[in-house]
């Protein structure tokens, strides 16, 4: 009996391996975790897009939860994305900071002006160094930052209804929740 | 028989080292300080992934995401950076997917241990069973002296 027992191991063993790869097949292998999540949004001095005199650091975004956004006028996923953004920013639930990535400033501007704004701040991040600096391989990405301007959560494609509703809203309850305790708006 | 397995595995193993170690000359234009800073970097460069096509590294891909990153790597290089610290670099931000080699962490002990425990299981039980195998040929073959006796009767009996 014992011997006919261990002609099963085989079996199981594919079985679970079986499992496994079947698993695999519908993995996302885009959808990357961030190295950056639990990490202060890295250091920055760059100009606001519309304003070249007007410098923004990273400390500029610490205070409240936010939503960093980073978006071109040269990607097709940041148009699908824009007008979500529109009507986020008029629910007016959180700021929304963009990073406007490997750009051109007049056609970005003229992109703003031509759909709308959502954006609180933009920031003019010509050369990507900023978006090297988070991690960033592609547009549009989102991060969502607490109060204290650490990154808690990275979005990689465009932010949608139902993305918004299942996965970044209730983050954002929790973190505004705990902004709340720590005093902060 | 155990010495011309160990000489075919070896062989095996030494032709995997010589071919990964082709190298295709990348199209970019830069300028390296010495050939030796060319050399390091384009083994490092060869070794990162690119994290927008994620099945070429970050020589073969021509999305700007690899394009920056590889750039960061020559100046780097060039800059006199450790291979480590432009490692630490990239999987700072860009994470541990980067590496085409993973580091041998606790949670990657199964990716680089597994085979070969897979290996020495399969090897385990192919000489457990080639050792039953033998000893029941073994079992079948021995006689006792008095069947010895009789067989040999019969065999002389049919010679006459």
């Amino acid at each position: 009996m014992k011997k006919r027992l261990v002609l099963f191991i085989p079996l199981v063993l594919f079985l679970v391996m079986g499992v496994f790869l079947y698993k695999g097949l519908f993995l996302n292998p885009q959808n990357l975790d961030s190295a950056l999540e639990g990490k202060p949004i890295p250091a920055f001095q760059l100009e606001r897009l519309e304003d070249r005199g007007d410098v923004i650091t990273n400390e500029s975004l610490k205070g409240k939860v936010s939503l960093l956004n980073v978006w071109a006028t040269w990607c097709p996923s940041c148009k699908y994305e824009h007008p979500y953004l529109m009507r986020l920013a008029r629910q007016n639930i959180l700021p929304i900071y963009g990073i406007n990535y490997r750009d051109e400033r007049a056609m970005a501007i003229r992109e703003l002006n031509r759909q709308g704004d959502p954006y609180t701040v933009n920031i003019f991040d010509h050369d990507g160094r900023l978006g090297l600096d988070l991690g960033v391989y592609g547009a549009p990405e989102s991060y969502l930052v607490d109060h204290n301007g650490i990154i808690r959560y990275r979005y990689a494609g465009p932010i949608d209804q139902r993305i918004w509703n299942e996965t970044l809203l209730p983050m954002v309850e929790e973190l505004q929740a705990a902004a709340k305790l720590d005093g902060a708006s | 028989m155990s010495k011309m397995i160990f000489k075919f595995f070896s062989m095996i193993l030494l032709s995997m080292t010589l071919i990964s170690s082709a190298f295709a000359t990348p199209v970019d234009t830069y300028e390296f300080k010495s050939v030796d800073n060319q050399k390091r970097a384009l083994e490092l460069a060869h070794s990162l992934r690119c994290p927008q096509c994620q099945n070429q590294n970050l020589i073969d891909s021509n999305s700007p995401v690899a394009q920056d990153l590889r750039l960061e790597v020559y100046e780097m290089v060039d800059a006199g950076k450790a291979d480590n610290e432009i490692i630490e670099f990239m999987t700072s931000r860009y994470g541990e997917f980067v590496l085409y080699k993973p580091r041998m962490e606790a949670k990657t002990y199964a990716l680089w241990l597994g085979p070969i425990a897979l290996l020495l299981f399969g090897l385990l039980i192919g000489f457990f069973f080639i050792r039953k195998q033998r000893i029941t040929e073994v079992d079948e073959q021995e006689i006792s002296a008095e069947e010895q006796k009789e067989l040999d009767k019969l065999l002389n009996r049919k010679d006459q």
